[in-house]
């Protein structure tokens, strides 16, 4: 069941400059799981060492912020568009 | 044969229903009927009806839907003396509104009586003809307009994205704009920092901007604030202001800016690029949205997030995203529309379906900003982001600023 998912520019160094690519998965975090498999690094840049979200990384399952779904658990669907949004702090 | 003016009034009066003042007070005491007076703009600003909507006659037929969309309303007509309203009503009678009212010796026997009316600002030639666009938008109007010029905007970081939010903010009237930079211009600002010009290298960029938005509108007050935004200024001078708006580069003053604006009460317009990406969005508490750590409740580690000096930033992404923090700003002080609260417009204009619009929650137990916060002052942001307190932070801080 291939997902769409758009990676932002910081983490496109891991999916060869590509900004939207497809992976594998029922839940956000298999969809995860097979990116690192996919795209070997990206994983340690969304979850920390417990395998949480990172506090400063968003992910949007269709526009909507998972912590407020079932966080990692979240179930996705093919066709669903999940949108990874790091915290940037540029400006200037 | 051609009728007489004469013949046109006693036509209008025989088909338009006169009201004296006592009945047209009770007819607005009653929800839904509307009061447009239709005399011309110079004659409203020197005083109307506090109820009024103010239409001229002769953009009547032109606006009238805007203003009422319901043809059977009660919609009372008022002039200077009750003939220009009697044809207007005349007029809208012809459009089928169907229910007419002329209100009988107009403004000036309402203001004999000793009724309450209203002076708008009195604005000046110059602003008349400035603000000319705006004054027939029916969402800024001369009223709008003039709490444009009544508003202070503090401006957090005069760079990439301050060059666009302030020149549009000051272009747009907003009259008092503060500026929070500590910076000296430099050429390498200048492929994205539209406000300052080559021959201002090396001045402050408080002072380049000041330059910049009195010669676009020389009627902005500008407050220069020369100064590294701290824990222990920030409270003074944000308090003066009715909105922030981040321009800022770098998280502790991200986090700082966040944590002063909700224990201030004051809501945040929030920007942030990197190279072809960022992405804008209001903080704003009060009015039940979240804040800066709802969304982020932790920064990231410096070697996770390149600053613009180290990743690069296109010169015209700024422009989009500074043009949406002050769009953002001026849409708050109006009160017009929905600000951005509890959504983040987010670009990534590499891309051909560049613009998502996601859902930004309040995080129930947010430190901050949550109904029983654990931390009810500012802290040390150098230290919360991971960068190391006092001399060497700030060192660290200015070496991510993108110069």
């Amino acid at each position: 069941m291939p997902i769409k998912v758009r990676v932002p520019t910081p983490l496109r160094r891991f999916t060869g400059g590509v900004d939207e690519v497809v992976a594998d998965g029922d839940s956000i975090k298999n969809v995860i799981e097979d990116l690192e498999r996919r795209h070997p690094g990206i994983r340690e840049r969304l979850l920390d060492d417990s395998g949480e979200l990172r506090r400063f990384v968003n992910v949007y399952l269709n526009g909507d912020d998972i912590r407020f779904l079932n966080q990692l658990n979240s179930k996705v669907k093919d066709g669903d568009d999940i949108s990874i949004v790091p915290a940037i702090a540029g400006g200037r | 044969m051609a009728k007489s003016s004469k013949n046109i009034i006693d036509e209008a009066r025989a088909s338009i229903k006169a009201i004296d003042i006592d009945e047209a007070r009770r007819m607005l005491d009653q929800p839904g009927t509307v009061l447009i007076d239709v005399r011309e703009s110079d004659e409203w600003r020197q005083g109307h009806i506090p109820q009024a909507v103010g239409i001229p006659r002769g953009f009547l037929e032109l606006r009238i839907e805007e203003k009422v969309s319901d043809h059977k309303a009660p919609i009372i007509l008022q002039c200077a003396s009750g003939t220009r309203s009697l044809l207007a009503a005349r007029a809208l009678k012809e459009l089928g509104y169907e229910n007419l009212y002329n209100l009988t010796g107009g403004f000036n026997a309402w203001k004999d009586r000793g009724l309450p009316w209203v002076a708008d600002r009195a604005f000046t030639q110059d602003e008349i003809t400035r603000y000319s666009r705006h004054f027939v938008i029916p969402e800024v109007g001369e009223k709008g307009q003039a709490k444009l010029l009544d508003s202070k905007v503090l401006i957090l970081g005069a760079g990439a994205l301050g060059s666009p939010t302030s020149l549009y903010l000051a272009a747009a009237g907003v009259g008092t704009i503060g500026l929070v930079d500590f910076d000296v211009v430099d050429l390498s600002n200048l492929q994205r920092q539209i406000i300052h010009t080559t021959d201002r290298v090396g001045i402050p960029k408080t002072e380049s901007a000041q330059k910049q938005i009195n010669a676009l509108n020389p009627g902005v007050k500008v407050n220069r604030h020369d100064v590294r935004l701290s824990s222990e200024n920030v409270m003074g001078i944000i308090a003066g202001y009715d909105v922030v708006v981040n321009c800022g580069d770098n998280f502790p003053t991200r986090y700082l800016i966040n944590d002063a604006c909700v224990l201030a009460g004051k809501p945040l317009v929030d920007g942030a690029i990197f190279r072809f990406e960022g992405n804008a969005t209001v903080f704003y508490p009060a009015a039940g949205g979240p804040c800066y750590r709802c969304l982020y409740p932790e920064p990231a580690p410096p070697d996770m997030a390149p600053s613009c000096a180290e990743a690069g930033v296109l010169g015209a992404l700024p422009g989009l995203i500074g043009s949406i923090e002050a769009l953002e700003a001026i849409k708050l002080l109006l009160g017009a529309g929905k600000p951005l609260i509890g959504k983040m417009v987010y670009f990534d204009t590499l891309s051909s379906d560049y613009v998502r619009v996601l859902k930004i929650r309040r995080n129930p137990d947010c430190p901050v900003c949550s109904d029983h916060p654990t931390q009810t002052g500012l802290i040390d942001y150098e230290a919360f982001c991971g960068l190391a307190p006092a001399a060497n932070g700030a060192e660290h801080a200015a070496a991510a600023a993108g110069r």
